[in-house]
């Protein structure tokens, strides 16, 4: 089973997802080519080895590390050929997502995407994948040759004992066509934790009063390295930026950490939450339902004890 | 212009998800249907455009008979006809295979979607559909405009937004705040009784994909509550209990 890694960058470095994907590739056997698309620092290439990369491509093309949908699309297709991979594995991103399913109906391969944990091969090829929001699992047979899949964070651990990887320069096929989407602009927030990508979130409801008190959260979320988040409501009065919404109608986040203060634990703010490994919810009310769905819980006033949650992690660093 | 907005028939927000027949069928006791919440803002946008251009509004679904009602709700918010591509939407290649089929013959210039489904939540129909067409798919948008035969999109991505701009035809995955839902009025109701329903035979599709059965994720443990005045234990047990600090 030869698997292709398509591995996203920003800013020069490998996005963490994208680590886990290799990882993931490794967990399951097969030899592993990791590859990747526009300007990447040469060291953090080479890092992909130590995770488990035996062989790592770059397609240095500026015009490719732009993130345009198609144009990967047809560099991966064409890599799939090249290096006559049987498996495709990318992380869940608004990049990998995309490009994965374009790549399957070209190559008419088997697509999984939400994939939770490691394919069971013992009798055929099965993956578990995350549906209803979060609510539910379901096993899905893969019967075509070429597989596609799509996995969600967390889903292998990452694990760092190899060597660094030899570079090997790779000559990308794509036409103008792939170009037909024109990019004219782009803001990211930079130098802060991404929220899809965080370990720890701390994320505030409409109890937090006003967006002049967030500074409590991020002062918080600094101290963990966290990502700050919040309700659908705080991003529809524009408190908060809209990509910070997490829920049904928002990101889904699958944290090792999420603190909750003053949000109320609506099921559709638990949808995009349900998959965190542990929930700390802090509320005045000691009957907000989000304590039913948390691991640790705090009744209080949320602006003495973020103050004092904040100092006590920082004396306990 | 001729839109098309394809739209999921899916359990309200807030139902319980179970399962039947040893995990291997959804439980529909007791849930209540709606047009799933990102295809509605597709369809909220696509009436919008249709207003300002002048232009025809299909909506189509793939489902069994039961969606009726949801199709029909789609009619009553604006559209002005409708398909049923009869068949059980068993996986995205599937479906993605329809969508496209229909979307060919009928020669669409803007295809409108929600950004994923909220019960299989894949995400990747219009990707799917766009490469099956050969056209650009973008998602997760949350602002269309069109001006002639070119759209400028806002896509969103991790930490920010992107604008983008592209010739028509187009397949768009749609989310908030693209428009605001749209509630049918009684005028909308009582025309969308007559406005045509066409319902079409499901084309074979081998998708390389068999759903084997559901899983109800492990219950949660007892929520263990710490004092106000105790912070500090909290720190404690993230980091020896929990193990995630
Ligand atoms: C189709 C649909 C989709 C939706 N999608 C989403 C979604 O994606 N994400 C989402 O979040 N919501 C979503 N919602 C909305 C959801 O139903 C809730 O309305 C929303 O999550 C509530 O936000 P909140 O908890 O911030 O506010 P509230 O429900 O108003 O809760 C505020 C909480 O703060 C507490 N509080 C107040 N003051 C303090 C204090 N000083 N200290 C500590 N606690 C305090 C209160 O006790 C209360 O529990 C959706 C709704 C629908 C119908
Ligand atoms: N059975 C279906 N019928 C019509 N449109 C669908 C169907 N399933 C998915 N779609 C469309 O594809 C989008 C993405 O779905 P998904 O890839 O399942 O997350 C949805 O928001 C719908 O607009």
């Amino acid at each position: 089973m030869a698997i292709l890694v398509f591995v996203e960058s920003a800013d020069g470095k490998i996005k963490k997802t994208s680590v886990e994907a290799v990882c993931y590739a490794r967990a399951m056997g097969g030899p592993v080519t990791a590859i990747a698309l526009g300007t990447v620092d040469r060291s953090e290439l080479e890092s992909l080895g130590t995770y488990g990369a035996n062989k790592v491509l770059h397609a240095s093309d500026e015009k490719l590390g732009q993130g345009v949908i198609q144009a990967c699309a047809s560099v991966l297709a064409r890599a799939m050929q090249d290096e006559q991979s049987d498996i495709l594995v990318l992380a869940n991103s608004s990049l990998g997502t995309p490009v994965a399913a374009r790549v399957a109906a070209r190559i008419n391969a088997s697509l999984a995407s939400n994939v939770v944990s490691l394919p069971d091969t013992s009798s055929g090829f099965v993956v578990k994948k995350s549906i209803y929001t979060g609510k539910a699992f379901s096993y899905v047979e893969l019967t075509h040759p070429k597989k596609i899949i799509v996995i969600r964070k967390n889903a292998v651990e990452v694990k760092q004992d190899g060597n660094p990887a030899q570079v090997t320069p790779y000559k990308a096929a794509y036409s103008d066509g792939d170009f037909a989407v024109r990019v004219l602009s782009s803001e990211k927030a930079s130098g802060e934790v991404l929220l899809p990508e965080a370990n720890i979130v701390v994320s505030g409801g409409r109890g937090m009063k006003g967006p002049e008190n967030w500074h409590m959260l991020e002062d918080l979320a600094r101290t963990l390295h966290a990502a700050t988040a919040c309700s659908k409501p705080v991003s529809d009065i524009g408190w908060r930026p809209h990509h910070e919404h997490v829920g049904q109608t928002g990101i889904k986040v699958a944290p090792q950490l999420y603190i909750a203060v003053g949000i109320s634990g609506a099921i559709q703010h638990l949808a995009g939450v349900n998959s965190s490994k542990c929930i700390v919810v802090i509320n005045k009310d000691p009957e907000a339902p989000f304590f039913k769905a948390a691991d640790y819980g705090i009744v209080g006033d949320a602006f003495e004890i973020i103050p004092k949650l904040t100092e006590a992690i920082k004396a306990a660093k | 212009m001729k839109i098309l907005v394809c739209i999921t028939h899916v359990p309200d927000t807030t139902s319980k998800i179970n399962f039947k027949d040893n995990n291997t069928k959804f439980d529909n006791s007791g849930v209540q249907y709606i047009i799933g919440p990102y295809d509605d803002y597709a369809l909220a946008r696509a009436v919008e455009l249709k207003e300002a251009t002048g232009s025809s509004l299909t909506v189509l679904n793939v489902g069994l008979a039961e969606t009726e009602p949801t199709i029909r709700k789609a009619l009553a918010i604006g559209a002005d006809d409708a398909i049923r591509v009869d068949a059980d939407p068993v996986d995205s290649f599937f479906v993605a295979s329809q969508i496209a089929a229909q979307a060919a013959a009928g020669a669409y210039d803007l295809i409108l979607m929600g950004r994923e489904s909220i019960d299989y939540n894949s995400g990747v129909v219009h990707s799917l559909v766009g490469e099956m067409l050969g056209i650009p798919s973008i998602s997760p948008v949350m602002k269309l405009d069109i001006s002639g035969n070119v759209a400028k999109l806002t896509r969103e991505i991790e930490g920010g937004k992107e604008l983008l701009e592209v010739s028509l035809p187009l397949v768009a995955g749609c989310q908030e705040p693209i428009a605001e839902w749209k509630i049918p009025n009684m005028r909308g109701i009582m025309s969308a009784r007559t406005k045509p329903l066409k319902v079409v035979q499901a084309k074979a599709v081998d998708s390389g994909v068999r759903l084997l059965k559901f899983e109800l994720p492990p219950p949660k443990g007892a929520v263990k509550m710490i004092p106000a005045d105790q912070v500090a234990q909290l720190v404690t047990l993230l980091k020896t209990e929990a193990k995630v600090l």
